[in-house]
């Protein structure tokens, strides 16, 4: 069942005229992705890595269009050098983060970088709005589109894991390794 | 499998230079949408003439591309070059992959390849061995690609880029040569700001 803050966080979306949608998958943002990839007035922009996304909404921009950034936090890493071209051109960005590494994580290849992102992305001058309960989510992203799209500014939403839950890892066959 | 010679120096004695290639190709540029990567091709295009609907990249390495296809998309009607180099687009080598599954038809890619990082000091980028961007980008399911080595295929190619299915990315090989400084402004707020005034009439 979709949750009820991704059909709230779409409708904001489409309220600010958001056209383009790139993005790095994440199952916490797989059902925004299928908005994206089903709603004609939006292009849904697959990346191979999320840096891509930086440079395609500064391009977008150019050309008259927002757009959204969606990536998980491990992601948020992969962006840093390509932030400065939203910083220094005063580019709007929205990106939406979901967590990992936080709440209940399974996969501790995941903690440094979810443990960083906020800090890393408020060094590289974005403004960063956390949400850890579903039903402020809606509502913080259409507080962050607004200051991105009127600023214009940088900013980031991070959707905390445990509005997500955090991913099990059901093993189909246990490996006798140590784990 | 062929491969391409090993490196041999061989881009000290490429024929093209690259500055006569960007004027050629931004000579009737009109509406024409341009995006510079970083560095010399963004030299070439500001000595080519700097103009409202260029956007010189100063920085965000590897980008070039991406920005390019965000445009792209965004102005579907209108054509976008983007102009950059062979270091440049190594950064950013995925963006092919990612241009490959759009298929921008309005998109035409020219990398100016001197094998070389020229504003490092010329150490050699990987296009000087094995690596070659248009085979890159054919394998990532663009239309056109194609590489100019001559005067002949130099000659043809401003007519030839919006004459063939796009995406379409071009190799120019050019010579290792360093040119003189030609900058373009360097405020990127300016910068954007005066490209949308030109584009949308607003800032």
């Amino acid at each position: 069942m979709t949750a009820p803050w991704v059909p709230e966080v779409w409708q904001t979306l489409l309220d600010n005229d958001v056209r383009q949608v790139a993005y790095v998958p994440d199952a916490g943002l797989a059902a925004l992705i299928e908005q994206a990839q089903a709603e004609p007035q939006v292009l849904a922009v697959p990346l191979s890595t999320e840096e891509e996304g930086v440079a395609v909404l500064a391009g977008a921009w150019l050309g008259g269009q927002r757009g959204v950034l969606l990536m998980q936090s491990s992601g948020v890493g992969n962006c840093i050098n390509l932030l400065s071209l939203a910083r220094t051109c005063r580019f709007p960005l929205l990106m939406l983060v979901t967590m990992r590494g936080q709440w209940g994580e399974r996969n501790p290849w995941q903690v440094p970088m979810g443990s960083i992102t906020k800090a890393v992305l408020e060094q590289a001058g974005l403004l960063v709005f956390e949400v850890t309960e579903a039903d402020r989510v809606a509502e913080t992203v259409s507080a962050a589109a607004a200051m991105a799209f009127t600023g214009p500014a940088a900013v980031a939403v991070l959707i905390g894991q445990r509005v997500l839950g955090a991913k099990s890892f059901v093993e189909a066959v246990p490996t006798g390794q140590p784990r | 499998m062929s491969r391409t010679p090993t490196d041999d120096g061989r881009a000290d004695r490429y024929p093209l230079g690259r500055r006569a290639v960007v004027a050629a190709l931004l000579a009737d540029a009109g509406d024409l949408l341009v995006v510079t990567g970083l560095g010399a091709p963004a030299w070439d295009a500001t000595a080519a003439g700097d103009r409202d609907l260029t956007f010189p990249l100063w920085g965000a390495m590897g980008g070039a591309v991406s920005m390019g296809l965000g445009l792209a998309l965004a102005r579907p009607e209108d054509r976008v070059l983007v102009l950059t180099g062979d270091g440049e687009l190594l950064m950013g080598l995925g963006s092919l992959s990612t241009v490959g599954h759009q298929q921008p038809a309005n998109l035409a890619v020219v990398v100016l390849d001197n094998e070389r990082y020229g504003e490092t000091g010329g150490q050699r980028t990987h296009t000087a061995r094995h690596t070659d961007l248009a085979g890159v980008a054919a394998a990532c399911g663009w239309p056109s690609t194609w590489t100019v080595r001559d005067e002949a295929g130099a000659a043809e190619l401003p007519a030839r880029l919006w004459d063939t299915a796009g995406p379409r990315l071009v190799v120019v090989k050019v010579a290792a040569a360093n040119e003189p400084l030609v900058m373009p402004p360097r405020d990127g707020v300016w910068l954007k700001e005066r490209f949308r005034r030109a584009l949308l009439d607003q800032p």
